[in-house]
């Protein structure tokens, strides 16, 4: 005899039954039944309660990049559902598992505008995986089922479940069965030996390859195959933002960050490479530049899990539908031994450029004395060497996230966590906080500005409440530092909108009972690292950024990927 | 840039709800227009078919068709050119009866148009045309003299000419990996 159960129980067996312990959420009227309940699990099922329902969405995504495992949101209706639409964006673009969801009102109130009602599958549904409404409780286990395998397979994103009073508070004959299996929808493709025949022949053949590892190699942990084929074959690796970690900042065959605040190097190398093997990437128009003039010598082999992504930008010559695991794993076999030290030779011009007249200025600045402002790649490489280079970095959106990107160092992978498809400033301390929840052990650095951190700062009181030890750097020029960049490159120094007044944020975060410092010029900077690094839980610097501080190099918009500026009016010359 | 034609998009989903939005909002997000929209049940039990009509080029319609298939629940999409499918649309003409009556021509314009009477009243006379557009716009034009009191033509359905069942085959290979997962599952 099966057991009869309410919904708002057989939601939270489902979560159990699918692996989750923790969940990040906020209560609400239509979610009432679910939270009742919720109450009887306490021990085993861990509600992180955030301050705002874009805080959770964000701490989910966090929490998933971090770990790999699903992110689970939990909200009312209304307001609360409006309020995760930035969230379930954000991880849909940027392939983050996650399952949102959220109460509804009753099955007869539906459609007559009730309170706390908006059509939540109607809003979500362009920018999510799967989004489904759950008007019976018996469609309960079914439904969670589906969530769970559609947003941690294939190509992982966001999940909606839309779940009605009725089906909360209704009854069930309970049974759990996970699936693996949906008829309109196959995550793992088989492979077509043909296509690994063929690349590996372009790869064996060619001359000067260049390997782009994008977010799809963290995401299918095919790290350490990535690597076993670029070192067989001899091959320069360059990541996309999200692909940062994937290969050690500090591995010979790392030439860095690919796009527009890449490193010169492999921008250069991708409009010279005669062949270029993108693994788990989407050619995103910041990582390409202008289309018509991007990578025009190279055949393309582009190995994603998403059919839809091959020639959606670029032309792909050879298109692998597999994930990049699988896909490495069946080449790395054919891929011929070779010597390509002739090629790996021209990354070294650009690499002493972009040393001499970008990195060191950035991290060093002898022009700026002691007493000066810093600038934000010297504090970004001092805090990521103070972690020994084993930080999980999270940061916000804009200068800070480039700096960022640019100078840490990565050591170990999913080390990084930034909104990349999406660009949503805010994102930084809820998703810090979900990545520490996720990974305990890891140290956490939260970059961020002075803007961002303003968008979600109510979330120290989730920090405040759960303790959580996240280490936060607040990469403050009281400005919108890089809406400010582009106004001083494109709009004639016009500063529209982008100046702030700030308030005391050492004085806001002792409000929440969180040590915190300013730092107020370089002198100050080693001591203070020292003591936040010291300090067993979350600590806050509000570093005193040179406002004038500007990311470099840059491919301006609408240029090619290797018309590359490395100060406001200098470009590279090849 | 590539010349503009006209397209039609044959979609196979699973009979859930919201699809028909799921989909056309991969069409709006580019800007395309729908010329035209039809949805009904297919030749496979519980299978609905969707076929679309847009002006657009292949390259754009190729994108849109992937993005189509991505959709969870969506089983198959095809794109067609007018060569490569046999096609029809219905239009149902309502005119005022007495001038219809007035004119020498209606014989005529019936049987040259293979027009069907549905209804006839006193006031008006409800008449049913099938074929290509340009047809069924013909018909139109040639009734406009009498008064059109309201018109309506349907979304365009249509058949492949191709000689094998592309969609059934997909159909079978679909259950079979189905059937497979579940044989590994269970030892």
């Amino acid at each position: 005899m099966s057991e009869r159960i309410t919904g708002a129980e057989a939601i939270c067996r489902a979560l159990l039954a699918e692996g989750v312990d923790t969940i990040f959420g906020y209560p609400g009227g239509q979610i009432m039944p679910f939270y009742d309940k919720l109450y009887d699990f306490t021990d085993s099922l861990r509600h992180i309660l955030t301050r705002h329902e874009q805080g959770a969405v964000h701490a989910a995504q966090g929490y998933a990049r971090a770990s790999g495992r699903v992110g689970v949101v939990t909200v009312t209706s209304g307001p609360a559902a409006t309020n995760v639409i930035t969230g379930l964006g954000d991880a849909n673009i940027d392939c983050t598992p996650i399952v949102v969801i959220t109460g509804q009102v009753g099955v007869a109130s539906l459609g007559t505008d009730a309170f706390q009602e908006t059509d939540v599958i109607g809003i979500t549904q362009p920018i999510t995986k799967w989004a489904y409404q759950i008007r019976r409780p018996e469609e309960i286990p079914w439904a969670m089922a589906r969530a769970f395998y559609i947003a941690t397979t294939g190509r992982p994103g966001a999940v909606v479940l839309d779940i009605t009073r009725d089906a909360q508070v209704g009854t069930l004959d309970w049974s759990y069965k996970k699936t693996n299996y949906i008829r309109s929808y196959n995550p793992a493709p088989e492979l077509q030996p043909g296509e690994i025949i063929s690349a590996a022949a372009l790869i064996n053949r060619s001359e000067r390859p260049l390997i782009l590892s994008g977010h799809g190699v963290m995401l299918s942990e095919a790290e350490t195959d990535l690597l076993a084929l670029a070192e067989k074959a001899d091959i320069p690796v360059a990541t996309t933002l999200l692909g940062l970690s994937t290969i050690p900042s500090e591995h010979p065959l790392n030439k860095g960050m690919v796009g527009m605040h890449g490193n010169i190097g492999p921008n250069i190398a991708t409009n010279n490479a005669d062949v270029i093997l993108a693994v788990g990437m989407r050619f995103d128009d910041r990582v390409t530049g202008v289309i018509k003039s991007y990578a025009p010598q190279a055949k393309i082999i582009h190995i994603d899990i998403d059919s839809a992504e091959f020639n959606k930008n670029v032309k792909a010559h050879i298109a692998i539908h597999a994930d990049a695991k699988t896909a490495l794993r069946a080449l790395l076999p054919q891929i011929n031994k070779a010597d390509r030290k002739e090629w790996l030779t021209t990354f070294e011009r650009p690499e002493n450029v972009e040393q001499a007249e970008v990195i060191e200025r950035e991290t060093d600045p002898k022009d700026l004395g002691p007493e000066s402002p810093m600038r934000m790649g010297e504090v970004v490489r001092k805090l990521s060497e103070a972690t020994g280079n084993k930080a999980i970095v999270v940061t916000d959106v804009g200068q800070n996230q480039m700096m960022s990107a640019r100078y840490s160092s990565y050591t170990m992978p999913k080390s990084m966590i930034t909104s990349g498809g999406l660009g949503t400033m805010g994102f930084c301390l809820p998703a810090a906080i979900g990545a520490k929840l996720a990974e305990p052990s890891r140290e956490v650095l939260a970059f961020m500005g002075d803007g961002g951190f303003q968008m979600t700062m109510q979330e120290l009181g989730t920090i405040l409440e759960y303790r959580i030890g996240v280490k936060m750097v607040l990469l403050n020029n009281n400005y919108l530092g890089n809406v400010r960049q582009w106004q001083a490159m494109f709009y004639n120094n016009r500063f529209s909108a982008t100046p702030m007044v700030n308030p005391d944020f050492v004085a806001i975060a002792a409000a929440y009972g969180i040590p915190a410092e300013n730092v107020s010029c370089r002198a100050e900077l080693d001591s203070a690292i020292a003591r936040m690094a010291a300090h067993d839980g979350a600590y806050l610097l509000n570093v005193n950024i040179d406002p004038t501080d500007m990311v470099f190099p840059m491919v301006t918009p609408g240029s090619a990927i290797d018309n590359i500026l490395i100060n406001a009016t200098d470009k590279y010359e090849a | 840039m590539e010349k503009k034609q006209l397209f039609t998009i044959s979609v196979f989903t699973e009979n859930q709800v919201g699809l028909l939005n799921r989909i056309s909002i991969i069409f709006t997000r580019r800007g395309l227009n729908l010329e035209s929209v039809s949805s009904s049940a297919s030749s496979v039990h519980g299978i609905h078919k969707m076929n679309f009509t847009c002006n657009s080029d292949r390259e754009t319609m190729e994108k849109v068709i992937s993005q189509i298939e991505r959709c969870i629940d969506v089983l198959r999409a095809f794109l067609y050119t007018d060569d490569e499918i046999v096609y029809q649309e219905v239009a149902l003409y309502k005119v005022p009866t007495q001038k219809l009556l007035d004119e020498k021509d209606f014989e005529r314009i019936i049987r040259v148009h293979n027009a069907r009477i549905l209804e006839l009243t006193r006031e008006y006379t409800i008449l049913e045309k099938t074929g290509h557009e340009s047809e069924t716009q013909a018909l139109y034009e040639l009734l406009a003299k009498y008064g059109i009191l309201q018109f309506i033509r349907s979304g365009r359905i249509c058949i492949t000419k191709s000689p094998t069942e592309h969609f059934t085959r997909y159909l079978e290979e679909q259950e079979a990996r189905g059937k497979a997962l579940c044989d590994t599952s269970e030892e």
